[in-house]
C-alpha cells in the first residue's frame, strides 16, 4: 500500500463532502442561516445584558454579541458534526458506505477521512459566518482571525468524532430528531457558548458542573481565546483529549466483528 | 536567552510606543491612582485628600492641580514625585476648573456659591469672584483667551464672562442640567452636554447662539440613561467625544459634518474624558464599575478597562 493510495482516498473524501456541501446551496446557507438568527435577534435582545464583569480574554465591556460569536463558531461546528453522522447513517442506508468501507485501507484511515472532510467544510462555514459579523461590527483582532483556525480544526474534529460515534449508533435516519433532542440542544445550551461559566454559577450549582466539564465548552473557550489571539491551555487538553476518546470509540464502533454494527445487525 | 531576547524586543517597543501617565481621582478612596497609558496598567495609588475631583495638568506639565471637594481646597502636586508643594484658595466645594491658556490663572465652579473664583496661581491669590448663574459647574476658557464660558446646572444658562474685566457679558439659554463644556481648537465653537436632555449643544462663539442640536439616543438603551457629561474635542477637529453617563458608552461625533458616527461600549457611568498627550487614546473614568476605559483613537475601539479604585471621577494625561 502506497501513500498515493492513502492520498487518493482522502482527496476523494474530502471532494465529495466539499461538493456535496456547495452543489446543496440550501444547506449552505441553513448553515450560516442559523447562528445568523442567534446573532441579529437573540444576540440583540441582549445586547447590554453583559458588561457588567470583564472575563479573559476580553480586556474590557463587551457588547453580548461580541461575547456569543465564539459560541456560534462552534454551534456551526456541532451542527456540521451532527449532519456528517447524519450523512453516515444515510450512506449506510443507500449502500455507498459499502463502497467506502471495501477500499483496502486501514478503516480508522477512512473515518478520519471522513473527519478531515466533515472538519474542512465546518470551517468553510466558520469563516463565512465570520466575515458577515465582521460587516455587522464584530471584530476581533485581525490575527486572532488567523489563530482561530488551528483551534476551529481541533474543535472540528473533537465534534465531528462526536458525530461519527452517534453515528456508529443510529440505526436510521428517522432517530436523528433523537440526536437533535438529546445531544445537540444540551450540549449548546448547557455550556459557555450563551452565557459565561460566573454568570451561570449565580443561576445554578449544578449547571455551572455540567457546562464545565460539558467538552463543546472547552471548544468554545478554546475558540474564545484563539480569536483574541490567545491560547487557553486547559480548554486545548481537554478538547484534544475529548477528540481521542471519541475517535477511539468511533473506531470501535464501526469494526464489524466487535463494534455496534454487528449487534446492531443482530438486533 | 529567550528571555534576554524578550527583554530587548520590549525595551525597544516601548522606546517607540509614545508612553503617558494617567492620573485619576477616586472620589470615594480620596486617592489618586496612577495608570500607565500605553501598557493600561495601573502603577500605584496614593491618598491626596478629601473627596477628590476635578484634575488638571499645569501647561508647562510640572504640576497636577487637583481639587479636593471636602478639604475646600485645590491641591498642587509636584508631577514629577507627586508630593503637594501647596494649596490654592479655591473657595467651598471646589469641583471642576479650567485653565487660562498661559497657564496663569484658574477658574473654579463654587456650585454652592454660585460664583466662579478666579485664582492667580502663583500669588495662590484669589483674583475675583465672579457671580453667575445657579450652581456652577462646566467652566472653560476658549484658547485665544477672549473667552471663559461657565454653565450652570439650574439656571440651565452658559454665562459668557470676559477675562479682562471678569464680567458676565452674555448669556446662552441652553437644554436643562449643562454638565459638561469644552472649546473647538480654533475657539470658534463651545460644545456644551444636557445631562437631563440628553443632548450636545453646538455654540457658536461670535453670535452666542446654537447652531446646531444633536439629541443622543441608543436604539438598545433606554432614554432616562443617557445623561451626557463630559465633552472633548480633538486639535485637529476631526472628532469629538462625549461620556454618556449611566448609559455606559461613548459618542463618537465626527467634528466636521456634527453627526455621531458611533457609540462605544465603556464602563458603568462614564463622566469625564481626557486625551493622551499625542491624542492618540482617550480614556474615560467610568464612577459605578470603578474603572477607566482606553480607547484606541485610530480604530476607535475600546481597547482595555483598567480597574483603579473606587468612584473614578477626574483624569489627566502626562508625557
Amino acid at each position: 500500500m502506497r501513500i498515493f493510495h492513502y492520498w487518493r482516498a482522502l482527496s476523494g473524501i474530502v471532494s465529495r463532502e466539499v461538493w456535496r456541501f456547495l452543489y446543496q446551496r440550501e444547506r449552505f446557507i441553513a448553515a450560516l442561516v442559523r447562528p445568523l438568527v442567534w446573532l441579529f435577534v437573540f444576540a440583540a435582545g441582549f445586547r447590554s445584558t453583559l458588561g457588567i464583569a470583564i472575563t479573559p480574554p476580553y480586556e474590557t465591556y463587551i457588547l453580548y454579541e461580541v461575547y456569543i460569536t465564539p459560541g456560534l463558531l462552534g454551534m456551526i461546528q456541532l451542527f456540521n458534526g451532527m449532519q456528517s453522522s447524519l450523512s453516515m447513517v444515510y450512506d449506510r442506508e443507500m449502500g455507498s458506505m459499502r463502497i467506502l468501507m471495501v477500499a483496502p485501507l486501514p478503516r480508522g484511515f477512512l473515518l478520519m477521512a471522513k473527519l478531515v472532510a466533515g472538519t474542512f467544510v465546518s470551517i468553510l462555514q466558520a469563516y463565512a459566518f465570520l466575515g458577515i459579523a465582521w460587516l455587522y461590527g464584530i471584530q476581533p483582532p485581525l490575527d486572532g482571525l488567523l489563530w482561530v483556525f488551528p483551534a476551529l480544526v481541533l474543535s472540528g474534529m473533537m465534534l465531528g468524532a462526536l458525530g461519527l460515534l452517534l453515528s456508529s449508533f443510529i440505526k436510521q435516519l428517522e432517530n436523528f430528531a433523537g440526536v437533535m433532542n438529546f445531544v445537540i440542544f444540551p450540549m449548546f445550551f448547557m455550556s459557555t457558548a450563551l452565557y459565561p461559566l460566573w454568570k451561570i454559577k449565580e443561576s445554578s450549582e449544578w449547571l455551572y458542573w455540567v457546562a464545565q466539564y460539558n467538552p463543546f465548552s472547552q471548544a468554545v473557550e478554546l475558540i474564545r481565546f484563539a480569536l483574541y489571539g490567545q491560547l487557553n491551555q486547559y480548554a486545548l487538553v481537554y478538547t484534544g483529549a475529548a477528540f481521542v476518546i471519541f475517535m477511539l470509540l468511533a473506531i470501535l464502533g464501526y469494526n464489524p466483528s466487535k463494534g455496534m454494527m454487528m449487534r446492531k445487525g443482530r438486533g | 536567552m529567550l528571555k534576554h531576547v524578550a527583554g530587548i524586543l520590549g525595551l525597544l517597543l516601548a522606546v517607540n510606543a509614545v508612553a503617558d501617565t494617567v492620573y485619576v481621582t477616586l472620589e470615594k478612596d480620596n486617592a489618586l491612582a496612577v495608570v500607565d497609558g500605553e501598557a493600561g496598567t495601573l502603577i500605584k495609588t496614593m491618598t491626596v485628600g478629601q473627596r477628590p475631583r476635578g484634575i488638571l495638568l499645569s501647561k508647562d506639565g510640572s504640576q497636577l492641580y487637583v481639587a479636593t471637594s471636602d478639604d475646600d481646597t485645590i491641591k498642587i502636586l509636584d508631577a514629577e514625585t507627586l508630593t503637594e508643594i501647596g494649596q490654592l484658595p479655591s473657595g467651598e466645594d471646589p469641583e471642576t476648573f479650567a485653565q487660562s491658556p498661559d497657564g496663569t490663572l484658574l477658574y473654579v465652579s463654587n456650585e454652592d456659591d454660585n460664583q466662579v473664583t478666579v485664582i492667580d496661581i502663583k500669588q495662590r491669590k484669589v483674583v475675583a469672584r465672579i457671580p453667575v448663574g445657579v450652581e456652577p459647574e462646566a467652566v472653560a476658557v476658549s484658547p485665544d483667551n477672549k473667552w471663559v464660558a461657565s454653565a450652570s446646572e439650574t439656571t440651565n444658562m452658559v454665562h459668557w464672562i470676559d477675562p479682562e474685566s471678569h464680567q458676565v457679558v452674555a448669556n446662552t439659554l441652553v437644554d436643562p442640567r449643562p454638565r459638561g463644556a469644552s472649546f473647538s481648537a480654533d475657539g470658534k465653537q463651545l460644545w456644551v452636554t444636557s445631562e437631563m436632555a440628553g443632548s450636545l449643544m453646538i455654540i457658536d462663539v461670535v453670535s452666542k447662539k446654537i447652531i446646531k442640536k444633536l439629541t443622543l439616543s441608543i436604539p438598545t438603551v433606554s432614554e432616562d440613561k443617557i445623561e451626557p457629561v463630559g465633552v472633548v474635542i480633538d486639535a485637529a477637529q476631526q472628532w469629538a467625544y462625549v461620556a454618556m453617563g449611566p448609559a455606559n458608552r461613548v459618542a463618537v461625533i465626527n467634528a466636521q459634518t456634527l453627526e455621531v458616527e458611533k457609540f462605544l461600549l465603556v464602563g458603568q457611568r462614564v463622566w469625564h474624558l481626557a486625551f493622551s498627550p499625542d491624542q492618540k487614546r482617550l480614556y474615560t473614568t467610568n464612577g459605578v464599575s470603578n474603572d477607566i476605559s482606553i480607547i484606541d483613537l485610530d480604530t476607535h475601539k475600546v481597547i482595555k478597562s483598567v480597574a483603579v479604585g473606587r468612584y473614578p471621577w477626574g483624569v489627566v494625561s502626562r508625557p
